[in-house]
């Protein structure tokens, strides 16, 4: 056995504040934005999708002043997969007035789990947002893959909880996902 | 895969549910986390080149016409990682709000004076050793609607990476002896004494430099990897 010897303490989390987006998100300000909603370009491998959702807060109030991050496999289940032009992997998104965000993509393949499984393919989210000292972590699944059936995370979250990580398919082909900080019908968020 | 990134330094974090920060009221999540162990989503991570960073990003000061108001400060530090290792060529980015204590964001309503001259967003790599380097105004102290007579004390709004999903957070620079600590809800949301001087940057007169600008050193620890692998598990 090894035993850890941390040498030094980890810097404390702040909040992102309510003003942050002329700094992180700043096409509404000119700036030159580092990432945004869009994370495959078109040229980019897989199948195009459209994530859409709102953040809510306890009671049930959209946020307007979040900002969601999300991190993605490619479509054959790679991250951060260098060769492939026009694809990062990486998108960051700040809410509207109304706490809509969305993002424009390609569906992830399955990802390399723990111990030789696959998982289920999925986005890892952060949720940032005045009144969160600590950023939020969740997932996003999507509701027409068979294989979320077997995903090992999936199997750790109690059965009536599970479909808040799962992206419904809607009529228009978008998928929907909503954020919900606190309350009936809460995310459900880890502890990573 | 073995899990590497060790969870004991977490308890530096505050706790989303910190009532006298009235904003965590409806925010904070109700139900308990669930523990997630750590798979390749979670321990691979954006990695940010260079081109995502444009020369003069690190100069606040420079971003206008003219010459912003205030006091000018040079603030520089080393990205390290809980083991001590530094964290080379990984994004920073940072946010302010100008001496007067106003944000340019259009949701900002201090009535105070907007300068033409400083926007208040920066970016920046670190070098090989993990070091970064910015220069900026020195941010004004401002009042929010958090409960009477409250005010932030200064600060500067950090955001990095590191090398992984795990290792990104987001946090704020103090400037030292501030007499607003004690009152800030924000800054008290820490429970450890020790991790909120963590937050507190060090004036330091070596990286002041002569007849132009005061020098603050502000180190920043990312989450870490144990500093030695597990064994591969074996049978005797």
């Amino acid at each position: 056995m090894t035993e850890r010897k941390a040498a030094l303490g980890l810097t404390p989390s702040q909040t992102v504040g309510p003003f942050y987006a002329y700094a992180l998100t700043p096409r509404a300000y000119g700036g030159s934005e580092l990432a945004n909603e869009r994370i495959a370009t078109d040229g980019v491998s897989g199948e195009r999708i459209t994530i859409r959702g709102h953040v809510l807060d306890g009671d049930g109030e959209p946020v307007p002043d979040a900002m969601i991050e999300v991190w993605q496999a490619d479509a054959d289940g790679h991250h951060n997969a260098g060769g492939n032009a026009g694809f990062t992997g990486f998108g960051r998104a700040e809410t509207s007035p109304e706490g809509f965000f969305h993002f424009e993509t390609v569906r992830p393949g399955a990802v390399e789990g723990l111990t030789g499984t696959r998982q289920a393919p999925h986005l890892a989210v952060s949720v940032f947002a005045r009144g969160l000292l600590l950023r939020l972590v969740t997932r996003i699944y999507f509701s027409d893959d068979p294989a979320n059936a077997s995903d090992a995370v999936l199997a750790l979250v109690p059965h009536e909880r599970r479909e808040t990580l799962i992206a419904q398919r809607g009529p228009d082909g978008v998928f929907h996902f909503d954020i919900r900080l606190q309350g009936e019908g809460e995310t459900v968020f880890f502890d990573v | 895969m073995s899990l590497i990134y060790p969870r004991d330094g977490l308890k530096a974090h505050p706790l989303n549910a910190s009532p006298a920060y009235t904003s965590t009221l409806k925010r904070a999540p109700s139900q308990p986390l669930i523990l997630l162990p750590h798979t390749l989503s979670e321990i691979s991570g954006p990695a940010f080149g260079h081109s995502a960073v444009q020369a003069g990003d690190s100069d606040l000061t420079l971003q206008h016409e003219g010459e912003p108001l205030g006091e000018r400060i040079i603030v520089t530090g080393r990205v390290l990682d809980e083991d001590g290792r530094p964290v080379p060529h990984t994004l920073v980015e940072i946010w302010q709000a100008n001496a007067a204590g106003r944000y340019v964001h259009l949701r900002d309503q201090h009535p105070a004076p907007l300068d033409p001259n400083f926007t208040g967003a920066g970016r920046a790599m670190t070098d090989a050793e993990g070091r970064y380097r910015f220069v900026t105004i020195k941010p004004g102290a401002y009042p929010w609607r958090n409960h009477h007579n409250a005010w932030r004390p200064a600060h500067i709004h950090f955001s990095l990476f590191g090398p992984s999903f795990l290792s990104r957070v987001i946090t704020q620079m103090y400037f030292p002896g501030d007499p607003l600590f004690a009152y800030d809800p924000i800054f008290q949301s820490i429970p450890d004494a020790k991790a909120r001087e963590r937050l507190i940057s060090r004036f330091d007169i070596d990286t002041t430099e002569p007849e132009w600008a005061l020098g603050y050193q502000f180190d920043i620890v990312l989450r870490g990897r144990d500093a030695t692998p597990l064994e591969e598990p074996h049978d005797d």
